[in-house]
């Protein structure tokens, strides 16, 4: 294959492309793509219905469009994850969905209307209980374990689930967060810059507990047939994590963009996304989860800071836990 | 002087190239950030911790290459070139996999840990600053190695000859021939580690334990993710490349110039040392093959059950990659050669060849984005930006390894060309070429290893169709198939091997001597 004949080629369909169906611009995170993200299945699903031609760009989905402002080709974005949502709003490029949140059936109350969640988890602790006999049984536990309990986190500098873990801290201590760190950091082998790297290490036993989500397990009871992993279900609550799909205000296809919104809380699309996403999808109807993925613990408390709580807490509790490291 | 204005165009043009693509890129970034904004206490300390584990880490790398290096040179054994080339490996290395290499040998369930605790012994911890440092030498060990013994293997033998003749010893040898050669060479290698470890990032993060270990990469990182704030991330590329400056005028300062005048080329003497020096260099051989080989052997094991279990697209992945690295090799040594033979008279040429090190790979990318965008879809740039992107990050090693070579071909036989008056065409067939084979394959190696290892563009380009192996092996990751992952690593990790040799082997092949 040569590089450049190919980008010429990627160059020539595009044009050609634009020229019969109408095409639908989605961007979206780099997972998306992968052999075993929920693109293909999306793109399939939405494509059977819409006459159109779907063009999924992965990448850095809101960097790309706070640097393209309103000249961006997307027509509508998906997988921006709940932290960057403020963000997101300030740049007064998305337009409302149209869609009845009502139909949703989160554990917290969503009446946005610009953006629309498409799956939802919480961040937990993941452990093999054949190695870790005697797990926490709360997040104080948690704090209060010898020392030599090493878990592996995410650095909340570079990574959502890293974020998430400062704001489920600081949902659970509020004042008291940094002392909560400070008995936390011990125990932290490492931080990573990605959720990957800590998976890995976990897997590989490097650590006894990783910084993951309670639909972790799920993958490896479904797609494996191993239940040995357990996410950790703390009294105090877990931190809610979502991923939204929204409309561009700028967009050409503007009735197009519409329909995605509606196909995204649809049967077809909703359907998938259990083992798709391993996460649970934002409308559970009968079936959509596997059984043992539906079989698995619930947390009796999900825990939500407001938007606009986050955005303010962000900067002080990631000091907070700059100096619980530093000691 | 014999080259005149002509002989700058082609140098000029890759300057002006990496100058655009480094320093256009940061001024794209701060122009639309409206300037450069201040750096907090948290980015100071994150300077001050990159300066401190790259300067630890260049200066160890470099000591425990002189031992290394010379006993390789000093002793012929069976595989002794086999050898060499696999303790290459780890600078090729992709930090993803290294990582993986690693933690499996040092890591705290790692084979060193369970040999320790097998016989009783306390075990040991690699996270922290010091694994930081341990990571770094164990990437950078084998390019200092590899810049070292060309330096010993450019001492003229007629010179070792008259060593003999006049009866030195070791430490004669060391101080007339050796040392002056390690003049000449370390500072460079020095140089170059230093600012490789520079821009270090994930790998600084995961051994270093944590938020201590931040580098001015993940601060960078930073500033565009968690802040979106343009103005920070440019004013701390901005400070990493003037770093980049000031080490590099430096080493300039520090580098002695080559003295030994030009040889024969015969076959490289041997000198004869004592039990001693034997024992020595068995001991430096054993723990430098030890400590680079074992990552390596860990990867392969963790990699190998799984490979059958790829699927074809991970394959295809790899085939995309391998047709990146031969275009961005053949850029790299487009741009390299030029660069390096006006490097000696130009400070401008080593200058812009060292400028891509300290990069940062986030502001480049963002800067050719705002650059293009008005233009162009990004989309459509993916795969010409990845090429260029991949050839700038390759260029400054490629002129480092060509530098000491070119400045002994001009001093030994620039006035003999020029009295020839060879030049163009005929003087890099004639001249350059022969004389340059061997750094140059070696240059092409490391450059087409670097590309199939880099993990792309800048993801603001993709548009996720073009699937490079690197980017397959963390969307494996991504999907929690750790095993297959670790499958794909080991692909990675021969591919790159595989390239780098082949080309290595070619300049070697290709040099007369």
């Amino acid at each position: 294959m040569r590089p450049f004949s190919l980008a010429a080629g990627i160059l020539a369909i595009a044009t050609t492309a634009a020229a019969d169906t109408p095409v639908l611009t989605v961007y979206a995170p780099d997972y998306f793509a992968s052999d075993w993200g929920p693109g293909p299945a999306i793109e399939q699903g939405f494509e059977t219905v819409c006459a159109c031609d779907l063009r999924f760009v992965t990448g850095d989905v809101l960097p790309r469009l706070l640097l393209e402002g309103e000249r961006t080709q997307a027509d509508v974005a998906i997988g921006l994850t709940i932290d960057v949502l403020a963000r997101a709003r300030a740049t007064g490029l998305f337009a409302p969905h149209g869609q009845d949140t009502g139909a949703l059936t989160l554990p917290v109350t969503w009446d946005d209307a610009l953006f629309l969640p498409f799956n939802w988890s919480e961040t937990a602790f993941v452990y093999d209980r054949t190695r870790l006999a005697d797990p926490p049984q709360s997040f104080d536990d948690l704090l209060n374990a010898p020392d030599d309990l090493k878990i592996a986190i995410q650095d909340p500098r570079s990574s959502i689930s890293g974020l998430a873990l400062l704001l489920w801290v600081k949902a659970v201590y509020g004042d008291a967060a940094a002392e909560a760190w400070a008995k936390l950091a011990p125990k932290v082998l490492t931080v990573t810059a990605g959720w990957s790297e800590s998976y890995g290490l976990f897997t590989d036993g490097e650590v006894d507990m990783v910084l993951s989500y309670t639909t972790s397990p799920a993958y490896h009871l479904v797609a494996e047939g191993d239940d040995t992993k357990v996410a950790a279900i703390f009294p105090e609550g877990h931190y809610f994590l979502a991923e939204v799909a929204a409309k561009l205000a700028t967009t050409r296809q503007p009735a197009l963009a519409d329909a995605f919104m509606a196909h995204v809380l649809s049967d077809a699309f909703q359907g998938m996304i259990a083992t798709a996403n391993w996460s649970y999808p934002a409308v559970i109807k009968n079936g959509f989860l596997p059984e043992a993925f539906a079989a698995m613990p619930r947390p009796a408390r999900t825990l939500f800071l407001s938007e606009a709580e986050a955005e303010a807490l962000r900067g002080p509790a990631l000091d907070e836990w700059r100096a619980a490291f530093r000691r | 002087m014999a080259r005149g204005l002509p002989a700058l165009i082609l140098p000029g043009l890759a300057a002006v190239l990496v100058a655009g693509l480094v320093l256009g890129t940061l001024g794209a970034v701060a122009w639309r950030a409206g300037g450069l904004s201040a750096l907090g206490p948290a980015d100071l300390d994150a300077v001050g911790f990159t300066l401190a584990q790259a300067a630890v880490s260049a200066a160890l790398s470099c000591l425990l290459a002189v031992p290394v290096a010379r006993a390789l040179m000093r002793r012929r054994f069976p595989g002794r070139g086999a050898l060499i080339t696999l303790m290459g490996a780890p600078f090729i290395l992709p930090t993803l996999v290294a990582a993986i290499g690693l933690i499996a040998v040092f890591g705290r369930n790692g084979a060193l840990n369970a040999a320790l605790a097998a016989l009783g012994l306390p075990g040991v911890a690699i996270y922290g600053a010091h694994g930081v440092v341990i990571a770094h030498v164990f990437l950078n060990l084998p390019l200092a190695v590899r810049m070292l013994l060309h330096g010993w293997q450019a001492i003229p033998a007629e010179r070792l000859r008259l060593a003999v003749a006049l009866g030195f010893g070791p430490s004669e040898v060391l101080r007339h021939l050796e040392w002056p050669m390690l003049r000449g060479v370390l500072p460079g290698a020095f140089l170059a580690i230093f600012l490789v470890c520079l821009t270090s990032f994930a790998i600084a993060l995961t051994l270093g334990g944590g938020p201590r270990a931040t580098t001015v990469e993940l601060a960078i990182y930073q500033a565009f993710r968690f802040d979106f704030d343009l103005g920070r991330a440019a004013a701390l590329a901005l400070v990493q490349v003037a770093v980049c400056v000031a080490a590099l005028l430096l080493a300039r300062r520090l580098t002695a110039p080559p003295a030994f005048g030009a040889g024969l080329d015969r076959p490289p003497l041997r000198l004869r040392t004592g039990a001693a020096l034997l024992g020595q260099d068995v001991l430096a051989i054993a723990a430098a093959a030890i400590f680079l080989l074992w990552p390596v052997g860990a990867i392969i094991a963790r990699g190998l059950p799984a490979l059958a279990d790829l699927p074809a697209s991970v394959w295809r992945a790899a085939g995309t990659s391998l047709a990146l690295a031969a275009g961005s090799t053949a850029l790299t040594l487009a741009l390299a050669l030029p660069l390096a033979l006006a490097a000696p008279r130009h400070r401008w040429a080593e200058l812009a060849a060292m400028l891509p090190l300290v990069a940062s790979s986030l502001v480049t990318g963002t800067g050719l984005f705002l650059i293009v965008q008005p233009f162009v879809a990004p989309t459509a740039l993916a795969l010409p930006v990845t090429l260029v992107v991949n050839a700038a990050v390759s260029l400054p090693f490629a002129v480092r390894i060509l530098l000491p070579d070119v400045r002994a071909m001009q001093a030994d036989y620039g006035r003999l060309a020029a009295s020839l008056d060879l030049r163009g065409a005929a003087r890099l067939r004639y001249l350059t070429l022969p004389r340059l084979a061997r750094p140059l394959g070696f240059s092409a190696g490391l450059a087409a290893a670097f590309s199939m290892g880099d993990l792309g563009v800048i993801t603001l380009f993709s548009d996720g169709t073009v699937q490079t192996l690197p980017l397959a092996l963390y969307r494996l990751m991504g999907s929690y198939r750790m095993d297959e992952a670790a499958a794909a690593a080991l692909l990675l990790m021969l591919t790159s091997l595989a390239l780098f040799w082949a080309l290595d082997r070619m300049g070697r092949h290709a040099d007369l001597r």
